[in-house]
């Protein structure tokens, strides 16, 4: 939140005071600058930041409550500093490869053997493609920025796919939720909306390429407006539901909705 | 979930390039082993940074300790590894990850193999193993390029006996002729010697950088191991 702010505190003084004190004054310089170039908006923001277990003084307990308790790490300057007018998620970096990130061992299956199922609410099948079906679907080449949630971004990516509005065409749904279920038992879950709209695809082309087994291959789900553990690696099928069911990771500690913006990394967040 | 602030306790050098943060966190809500935290640095003029790391401490422990290695062209670990002292502080908010758990009242046999600094939340698992006097038997196969880099060395030779921990440590770059220990990646091979058998049903953790990950658990498929049963987690240049 206070990365890209070039706010200036004078902190290495303050950590020569009494702690209390020092907090006051950090929170002092913290709480003008908030108030005059940050808004409300800010201030709900930091709300939620610890308060560090001190009593503070009673002239500051309403400070206390808005402002960032954020400590400064003495001689950390940082090197990864992006150039302006580059934005990326708060709390991400950019890095230049491609991380591989996975639970459990990389699964082969053939494109012999592989297949893509739509599942609607009811139970039934409303969609199937084989392999060769698949390629035979109108191709969108999205060039997009993803956000990992181990705090990595990569810019720019370019893939190649289906957009799930097309996969969709022609299922009668009125589901408002969605599983998106891989090989290896891997699931995200979704609303339905944040599948439309133009904005996810299954892919099974990077950069040009055929997808690596290791970043999804023979072909991922590619949703980049959220975390990019909901871009489900070795996609088989959508199953279509009426109520929200938390996939993998969502029910092992990650948030259930994951926007990046809005660092949703964990529960509670 | 809430940042904490850490101060730094107490700073222990693992090897040359490895330290372990001794940290007290106030408020800390405890965790389980194998879990790891993310650290936010903030400079002065407000620029921060975030990374992961893995929790070396067992739970119930007093301080909170993050064994971190400096990556050259790191931003985080520099910083952790090197600068940090006694005294310093920096925010973390933990514990994360439900998945790279061991859980102690599984009685499923444990493999765990380890490469480089992939040791570190394994390491949180065979402390907790050892203090809660579990009878689960577990081994360890660990890798690391030479004895120099061996992290835990005399904390693992202590804990390991011959049937409850048994720990092997193979070294991959080792020229002295002093190591009269295993040589050599991990392989099928050492792993079909110093693992278990597929048919013992154990619980594998496979912890190191991308390549090693997939080597490892690519052999524990071919060897039959259960695919649900293997558990990863990766460490290398984003996870600093």
């Amino acid at each position: 939140m206070l990365a890209h702010q070039g706010h200036a505190c004078h902190v290495d003084s303050l950590r020569r005071l009494p702690f209390t004190v020092a907090l006051e004054n950090f929170c002092r310089t913290r709480v003008s600058y908030g108030a005059r170039n940050q808004g409300e908006s800010q201030m709900r923001v930091e709300r939620e930041q610890p308060t560090l277990g001190v009593t503070p003084n009673p002239r500051w307990v309403f400070l206390s409550e808005v402002v960032s308790m954020t400590v400064v790490s003495r001689g950390f300057g940082g090197r990864f500093r992006r150039p302006n007018g580059e934005v990326t998620p708060p709390g991400q970096y950019v890095v230049d490869d491609f991380p591989v990130l996975t639970a459990g061992p990389t699964p082969s299956v053939t494109l012999d053997e592989w297949d893509f199922s739509i599942v609607d609410e009811t139970g039934s099948l409303a969609a199937h493609w084989t392999w060769d079906d698949f390629l035979t679907l109108p191709t969108e080449s999205p060039v997009v920025d993803i956000h990992c949630v181990t705090k990595w971004s990569k810019l720019r990516t370019r893939w190649e796919g289906v957009s799930v509005d097309t996969l969709l065409d022609g299922v009668e749904s009125s589901a408002d939720f969605v599983l998106a279920v891989a090989d290896g038992g891997y699931t995200a879950n979704f609303p339905l909306a944040d599948l439309t709209g133009g904005r996810a695809w299954v892919v099974y082309g990077y950069e040009g390429e055929e997808l690596d087994p290791e970043h999804g291959g023979p072909a991922r789900l590619l949703v980049p407006h959220l975390y990019f553990w909901k871009s489900a690696k070795w996609i088989r099928g959508l199953m279509l539901r009426n109520e929200d069911e938390p996939g993998f990771w969502e029910t092992l500690g990650y948030h259930n909705y994951g926007d990046p913006w809005r660092e949703q990394r964990y529960w509670g967040d | 979930m809430r940042w904490l602030v850490a101060t730094v306790a107490e700073t222990i050098p693992e090897t040359a390039t490895a330290t372990t943060l001794r940290l007290d966190v106030p408020s800390w809500p405890g965790h389980r082993p194998g879990q790891h935290v993310d650290v936010r640095l903030t400079s002065s003029d407000g620029y921060q940074a975030q990374r992961s790391y893995s929790i070396a401490s067992p739970p119930g422990t007093e301080w909170l300790d993050l064994t971190v290695v400096r990556l050259t062209d790191g931003e985080v670990s520099p910083y952790l590894a090197t600068v940090a002292g006694v005294g310093d502080q920096f925010e973390l908010r933990g514990p994360i990850g439900g998945w790279f758990v061991w859980d102690e009242e599984d009685p499923a046999p444990v493999l765990m193999v380890g490469g480089g600094s992939g040791v570190v939340p394994l390491m949180a698992m065979m402390r907790h193993h050892a203090q809660s006097g579990s009878a689960v038997p577990v081994r360890l196969v660990y890798s690391a390029r030479e004895l120099q880099d061996v992290m835990f060395r005399d904390e693992l030779e202590s804990l390991a006996d011959s049937t409850l921990r048994v720990v092997t440590v193979t070294l991959t770059r080792e020229r002295s002729s002093e190591w009269s220990g295993r040589r050599g990646r991990i392989d099928r091979e050492m792993l079909n010697e110093f693992g278990w058998p597929p048919n013992a049903g154990p619980k594998c953790f496979v912890c190191g950088a991308t390549p090693f990950v997939e080597a490892v658990s690519s052999a524990l498929v071919a060897l039959g191991h259960d695919p649900t049963s293997i558990k990863l987690e990766r460490f290398g240049p984003t996870g600093q």
